[in-house]
């Protein structure tokens, strides 16, 4: 963990809820893709935790979804303003297993931390394919970003307006051959069913309301097969075979 | 000119007034890598319980105006694998007096914990969070009356040989004569207060924010009311005060201080600064020179 100040460069819309911000500052302590952020908000008590979508040498990418009045503050800050913030929360995916085809499934606002991963996987050389879940097409947020990665990707809708009808579970089974290896984040009855339906290992990443997002307060505890876990500091990422569902 | 920042606890001589409240610091462990953890007064761990708890279902936070409520439910290992494990771990980390938070749901678990951790040379004070529901009183916390209050007090003094704290309940009629009560029944000294029971309403789910519904508020939205019972108890009892409640800056220790507490918890800060005990303690002689004090125990307990 580290506390440091960044600068936003850019915020925009990229759907009507869903926002990017492109920020400057020392990234020094993001170490894997899914681990996430912390930002100090004007007039709020608490810090924000925001996953990382994607992060270079002095660049850090949020996504978020505009959902309570914190996120909708955000939405409103211009280029310029400074955020205290802390970085390198949580463990994030583990890319070190071993696999060769890379499943990345994501529902929603769940999308933004397999963009880095994605890139990671792919500078690995692995095979990767990505199922992106939304409720609609207007919804839909980043396929061209992961396309531009030279990665398959496949997107679902609830409503059919995009892709394949029905959840991402469908996706997978329709057009998904030869995975030997699964991510995924998105919302939790996507996950349950994800595992479920799959018969092959992987990682999930959860979210669960924050405290501190450094492990003191044990605001975000789940329970697991092996004790009680943090969402911030064991997590957000766990193996699906951990979680008690 | 070099100030004073030392404090005595019932002849416990602490660097500093500093010290991480019970449930925002874990065992120090975390913190450890956030800074050294020597330039704290002392430590209070977090609450610790006769068996392992889990604690309650999430969410367990909420935001507030200036504070927030956590319904956590006391999770933690349970007093064995704390003496086992936390403890030894802390003590590697950390070579200051260690308060231990304890909490218990009848007086034998009270006894019990606060009997086991008594034999632990790493101790130095034992602190009894009262705001526990009492199983055997249709869940009443201990600290709402001043009977079950000093029940509890007796019952721990007698199996413990080093200075006890109870820490008070804010939420309650007349704090002055629970503090009584416990002075009575043996208290060595007193922390104050605990959280103040709050709740949110999510309004466009109209539900609870927090899963068990109700919490405790804590973060600076309290603290004037956290000063007004630190007085109101400084003036009421001779033993030690402890102030705790929405600290979050160096003035906020000297109010405090000047209230009447011999030494201050910092809380919920902790949470959104993790800097903050290592902020206050740099800051302190900085603020003892604006005010012209040499030796800040000199100011426990001036305001009258």
């Amino acid at each position: 963990m580290k506390q440091t100040v960044f600068e936003i460069v850019s915020n925009r819309p990229l759907t009507e809820s869903v926002y990017e911000m492109t920020l400057s500052g020392d990234t020094s302590a993001i170490t894997r893709p899914g681990q996430f952020v912390e930002l100090s908000l004007e007039g709020y008590f608490l810090r924000r935790p925001i996953s990382v979508c994607n992060y270079d040498e002095g660049t850090l990418t949020l996504i978020y979804k505009v959902v309570g009045k914190g996120t909708a503050q955000m939405a409103t800050l211009a280029a310029g303003t400074k955020i205290d913030t802390l970085t390198g929360l949580g463990n994030g995916f583990d890319t070190s297993v071993e696999h060769n085809h890379a499943l990345l499934v994501g529902g929603g606002v769940g999308v933004p931390p397999l963009y880095r991963l994605a890139r990671n996987l792919v500078a690995e050389g692995k095979q990767v394919t990505v199922v992106l879940g939304f409720n609609t097409a207007a919804e839909i947020f980043y396929r061209e970003q992961f396309e531009a990665l030279g990665v398959n990707v496949v997107v679902a809708t609830a409503d059919g307006s995009v892709g394949v009808k029905g959840f991402v579970t469908d996706a997978i089974k329709q057009q998904v051959t030869g995975a030997d290896y699964f991510f995924s984040c998105g919302p939790l009855p996507m996950l349950r069913a994800l595992t479920q339906s799959l018969d092959i290992a992987g990682q999930i990443s959860l979210e669960e309301r924050m405290g501190c997002g450094f492990g003191i307060c044990m605001g975000c505890s789940i329970q697991t097969v092996s004790g009680a876990k943090r969402v911030c500091k064991e997590g957000p990422v766990f193996r699906k075979e951990e979680i008690l569902w | 000119m070099v100030r004073d920042l030392s404090t005595t606890l019932c002849g416990v001589e602490l660097d500093n007034p500093i010290i991480p409240a019970s449930g925002t610091f874990g065992f120090g462990a975390e913190m450890s890598e956030v800074y050294d953890l020597d330039i704290l007064g002392s430590i209070s761990f977090k609450g610790t319980t006769l068996e392992p708890r889990f604690g309650n279902p999430t969410p367990r936070i909420a935001e507030c105006r200036s504070g927030m409520i956590n319904s956590v439910g006391l999770q933690n290992p349970g007093i064995d694998a704390v003496i086992a494990h936390e403890l030894p771990e802390l003590r590697k980390r950390f070579h200051k007096p260690i308060i231990a938070n304890i909490s218990g749901f009848s007086i034998d678990e009270y006894t019990e914990c606060c009997r086991r951790i008594d034999s632990e040379e790493q101790v130095e004070i034992i602190e009894v969070n009262v705001s526990c529901p009492n199983v055997h009183n249709g869940g009443m916390a201990f600290g709402t009356s001043p009977e079950s209050a000093a029940a509890v007090t007796a019952a721990v003094k007698a199996v413990t040989t080093k200075p006890v704290f109870i820490k008070l309940s804010p939420n309650v009629t007349d704090i002055v004569a629970i503090a009584r009560a416990c002075e009575d029944a043996g208290a060595d000294g007193l922390t104050l207060i605990n959280t103040m029971l709050g709740m949110r309403i999510d309004i466009a789910r109209r539900r609870p924010v927090i899963a068990n519904k109700m919490g405790g508020f804590s973060g600076q939205a309290i603290f004037p009311v956290a000063v007004r019972m630190v007085y109101q108890v400084a003036n009421a009892c001779k033993i030690p005060v402890i102030g705790c409640g929405g600290v979050a800056t160096a003035d906020d220790v000297i109010e405090m201080m000047m209230a009447g507490a011999s030494a201050v918890q910092v809380g919920a800060e902790n949470l959104r600064n993790p800097f903050v005990c290592k902020q206050i303690i740099e800051q302190l002689p900085e603020v003892m020179e604006r005010l012209g004090i040499e030796r800040l125990r000199d100011i426990i307990g001036v305001v009258k």
